[in-house]
C-alpha cells in the first residue's frame, strides 16, 4: 500500500532529469524498470475486479443478494469454511508442532506429504477423497458399514473437503512459527516446573498467537474459496452442499447476473476479512 | 483522502485500458470478416474450435477423427460442456468456430446474440436410467427412484439433461429429490459408476458409451422425454471456411452414421 501512494514513475525514461535519477538510486521514486511492471501486475490483480464492479447488475442486486438460495448458499459457505478452519485448528495445529519440534526420522517427508494438497489441483484433492471416503473407498465402506454414515452430498462432506484443500495452508504458516518462536521461554517454564502440555498451552501458543491467526484466516479463507474438490466430492444440492463457489458456477450457466451479485457478495466478504485482520496479518505475513 | 484518490485513479486507468482491450478486439473481428466472404472459396485447413454438448463427447471425438483424415491439415479441438455453459461462454466473446448444443433452448440463446443464424437439427435423444454394475438399491422402474434412502444424481437445472430429466419426472407424475445436481451429464454418470449413487438419469447414449461401468434401465416411451441437438456455425467464427465444413460432415450420411452407432436418433 505504501509504495503505490507514491505517483507512478513516469514511463518516458528520457524526460529524466538527474535530480530525478538521483532520487530514484536514495529511493525517493520508483526506478522505471520496477515501476512499470509493478504498475502492470497492480492493474492485472485490479482490473477484473473493476470489471466485476462495472458489470455489476446494481438495481437488480436487492432481488439477486435476497434470493433464498443465494442466502442458503452464502449460510453454508460461512458455516462450512468456519467449520473447516476449526477442525484445522484442532488438528493442524498439533500435526505443526510435531513437524518443527519432532526428532524422529521421516518427520520431513511427512511434512512434505501433508502439504501436498496445497500444489495438488482441488480437483484431483476431490477424487483421491472420493476414492477414500467415499461410498467405495477404503475408508468409507468400512464408515457405511459400521455407523451407516456416508460423507458424499453431505454437508460434512463439504466440511471435509474443505479442511482437506485448506488445513495445509494453517499447518505450513504455523509449522513455520514453532520453528522460530523463542525455545528459551519454553525452557525456562520447564525448569519451573511445567510439563510438556502446559508449556505448549501457556508459553508455545502464545508466542505464535500472530502466526495462528494469520493461518486460520488463510486456512478459512481457502475454504470459502474452495470450489474443486467440494464439487467433486460433496456434489452439489442447493441449501446442503452448494457453496457459494457452486453457485456462482452454475448461475453462470443460467443467469450471469446472478453469478455477477454473488460474486460481488464473495468479494465483500474477502474484503472485510482482510480490513478486519489487515494489521495483523500484515505483522504477521512480515515475520512469519 | 490520498487513499480515496488513489483508487478512483486506479479504477480510471482499469477503464482506459478495458476501452482499450475492446477497441482492438473489435478491429481484429472487422478485418477477419473480409477474408471469409472471399468470392474465392477459403481452404479448409487448420484449426476448428468445437463446442459441444457433454454427451456428444464419444460421437463428436469419433467424428472429429474423421473429418481430420478427410481434411488433412485441419485439426478439430473440442470443448465439451454442459450446453447452457457453452452458450454462455460463446455470447461472452469464447473464440468458438461450431456450437453443437443439446437443447434447442440454449442455441436460441447463442441465436439472440447474433453469435449464430439457422441451426439445423442433427440428432435427438431421450433419457435412461444408470444404475452402478451391483445396482445396490435394486432399481427396477422409474418408480424406484422416488422410494426414500435412494440416492439419485440429476443434472442441474438449467443444463438439457436436467430439463429434460424433469420432464421425464413430470411425465410419470413421480417426485424425486435427487442429493445432488451435477454439472452436465458425464458427471452425473461418473457418480454412477463410482458408486456414489444408486442411480442417475442421463441420456440413453451416456449408458451405451459408459459400456460394462453403468447398467442401463429403460424407461418406458410413454413417460420418456427426448432432446434435439442443434448445430451452427458461428457467426464470429475465426476459421470460417473449416467450421462450415465441419458443420456439413455432422450433417452428412457418414456423420450421421457415427451418430446413430452411438445411439443417437435422427431428429
Amino acid at each position: 500500500m505504501k509504495t503505490a501512494d507514491r505517483p507512478p514513475a513516469g514511463p518516458s525514461p528520457g524526460k529524466r532529469t538527474r535530480n530525478q535519477a538521483h532520487a530514484a538510486a536514495a529511493g525517493g521514486t520508483i526506478p522505471w524498470p520496477l515501476g512499470v511492471p509493478a504498475l502492470l501486475a497492480a492493474l492485472f490483480l485490479l482490473v477484473p475486479l473493476a470489471g466485476l464492479l462495472v458489470r455489476a447488475p446494481w438495481r437488480g442486486l436487492p432481488r439477486l443478494l435476497t434470493d433464498s438460495q443465494v442466502l442458503d448458499a452464502l449460510r453454508l459457505s460461512l458455516l462450512c469454511a468456519s467449520a473447516a478452519t476449526a477442525v484445522s485448528l484442532l488438528l493442524g495445529v498439533p500435526l505443526a508442532w510435531v513437524l518443527a519440534r519432532s526428532q524422529v526420522r521421516g518427520t520431513s517427508v511427512l511434512r512434505a506429504l501433508v502439504t501436498l494438497p496445497l500444489v495438488l489441483p482441488p480437483v484431483v484433492g476431490g477424487v483421491a477423497l472420493l476414492l477414500a471416503f467415499g461410498r467405495e473407498g477404503i475408508m468409507g465402506r468400512l464408515l457405511e458399514q459400521w455407523t451407516g454414515i456416508t460423507l458424499p452430498f453431505t454437508t460434512a462432506g463439504v466440511i471435509v473437503a474443505e479442511t482437506f484443500v485448506a488445513m495445509p495452508f494453517l499447518i505450513i504458516t504455523v509449522e513455520g512459527a514453532f520453528r522460530t518462536s523463542d525455545r528459551g521461554l519454553e525452557e525456562a517454564a520447564a525448569t519451573l516446573g511445567a510439563t510438556r502440555l502446559t508449556v505448549f498451552r501457556t508459553v508455545t501458543v502464545p508466542l505464535i498467537a500472530p502466526s495462528l491467526l494469520a493461518g486460520a484466516v488463510l486456512c478459512w479463507a481457502r475454504a470459502l474459496g474452495e470450489f474443486g474438490a467440494t464439487i467433486t466430492f460433496a456434489g452439489n444440492f442447493p441449501g446442503r452442499t452448494q457453496t457459494m463457489p457452486l453457485a456462482v458456477y452454475v448461475a453462470l450457466e443460467s443467469d450471469p447476473d446472478a453469478a455477477v451479485a454473488l460474486s460481488l457478495v464473495l468479494l465483500l466478504v474477502s474484503i472485510a476479512v482482510l480490513v478486519g485482520l489487515r494489521d495483523r496479518w500484515l505483522s504477521a505475513g512480515a515475520s512469519g | 483522502m490520498r487513499r480515496a484518490t488513489l483508487i478512483i485513479t486506479t479504477i480510471a486507468t482499469a477503464g482506459l485500458l478495458l476501452t482499450g482491450c475492446g477497441a482492438t478486439s473489435t478491429t481484429a473481428g472487422s478485418s477477419t470478416r473480409p477474408s471469409t466472404s472471399a468470392s474465392s472459396p477459403a481452404p479448409v485447413s487448420g484449426t476448428v474450435n468445437v463446442f459441444a454438448a457433454a454427451s456428444l463427447r464419444e460421437a463428436f471425438t469419433a467424428l472429429g477423427k474423421q473429418f481430420e483424415a478427410a481434411h488433412p491439415g485441419t485439426k478439430v479441438v473440442f470443448n465439451f460442456g454442459p450446453s447452457s455453459g457453452l452458450a454462455t461462454q460463446i455470447t461472452a466473446g469464447a473464440p468458438a468456430d461450431v456450437f453443437a448444443s443439446a437443447s434447442a433452448k440454449n442455441m436460441d440463446q447463442v441465436v439472440k446474440t447474433g453469435d449464430a443464424a439457422s441451426p439445423t437439427d442433427f440428432a435427438s435423444n431421450v433419457m435412461e436410467i444408470a444404475v452402478p454394475p451391483k445396482n445396490p438399491a435394486a432399481i427396477t422402474a422409474l418408480s424406484d427412484l422416488a422410494g426414500p434412502g435412494v440416492k439419485v444424481a440429476l443434472c442441474q437445472p438449467a443444463v438439457p439433461c436436467g430439463v429434460t430429466a424433469a420432464k421425464v419426472f413430470t411425465n410419470a407424475r413421480l417426485t424425486v429429490t435427487p442429493v445432488t445436481q451435477e454439472v452436465d451429464v458425464k458427471a452425473v454418470l461418473t457418480k454412477v459408476s463410482l458408486g456414489e449413487v444408486d442411480a442417475g438419469v442421463v441420456y440413453v447414449t451416456d449408458v451405451r458409451a459408459a459400456g460394462a461401468k453403468v447398467r442401463g434401465i429403460v424407461i418406458p416411451a410413454d413417460v420418456n422425454a427426448s432432446t434435439r441437438y442443434p448445430i451452427a456455425t458461428l457467426t464470429k467464427a475465426p476459421n470460417k471456411a473449416t467450421a462450415e465444413a465441419f458443420t456439413a460432415f455432422v450433417l452428412s450420411a457418414d456423420g450421421a452414421s457415427i451418430l446413430t452407432a452411438d445411439g443417437f436418433a435422427k431428429p
